[in-house]
């Protein structure tokens, strides 16, 4: 599964949700690739699953990724809910 | 790596803007960035959204390392009372965290740094109480 975290220049949100994502998927045991990228990059980024925050949930639908929104970017408890939801568990 | 003087608790200000220049004045006091980063900042915000509210009540503007970064480093500003931050009006602000990378990665550890201070609800609360420096950098340096 290919994950992006989205954020408007890829290096300040978007790794530090990177990083919240990873720990989400260790946790759980679900393997996963994870990259940080910056919104004008993101729709060639051809991912499975968008994690990003609400800015930009509408600029990034329409692609086959999923997309979801976080709104403490740090907060595991957070992203693993909202992982749940998209991952049908 | 987080200096004292980089620090600021109990500020009042009107607007998200002065916040901005407020803590990027701390940066640009310390050496970490030029003049022009603090207005790149600003421009960030108004260009590509309040999208740097990381958490409730919890900004980190900043810019890109070829708006005048000269080292990786934070500085940070605990309002008195949040701020609206943006333009639409949307979200609140009261811990501005601004942000200086030098490049893509040299900021990573300050990054986990801070998720770890914001990660938990109710020890961001206290955090946000804090009165003194000492006691915010506390957070920052556990």
């Amino acid at each position: 599964m290919k994950i992006i975290t989205v954020c408007g220049m890829g290096l300040g949100t978007s790794l530090m949700l990177k990083m919240t994502v990873e720990r989400v998927l260790q946790a759980k045991g679900i393997k996963g690739e994870v990259e940080a990228i910056d919104i004008g990059s993101a729709a060639s980024a051809n991912a499975d699953l968008i994690v990003t925050n609400h800015e930009f949930v509408k600029e990034l639908q329409g692609t086959k990724a999923k997309v979801v929104a976080i709104k403490n970017i740090a907060s595991e408890k957070e992203v693993a809910e909202a992982l749940a939801e998209v991952l049908g568990e | 790596m987080l200096e004292p003087e980089l620090l600021k608790v109990g500020i009042v200000v009107n607007t998200w803007q002065e916040a901005i220049q407020q803590g990027g004045e701390l940066l640009v006091k310390s050496g970490m960035v030029e003049q022009r980063y603090v207005e790149a900042m600003i421009d960030n915000v108004i260009k590509l959204g309040p999208y740097m509210v990381i958490a409730p009540k919890v900004a980190m503007p900043h810019a890109r390392p070829q708006d005048g970064v000269l080292k990786t480093g934070i500085s940070l500003l605990l309002l008195k009372e949040p701020v609206v931050f943006g333009e639409r009006g949307e979200q609140l602000a009261q811990l501005v965290i601004c942000l200086a990378a030098l490049d893509n990665s040299s900021h990573l550890d300050l990054l986990k740094q801070i998720a770890e201070v914001i990660r938990d609800e109710a020890s961001l609360a206290l955090m946000l109480q804090a009165t003194t420096t000492e006691e915010l950098l506390n957070y920052f340096s556990k």
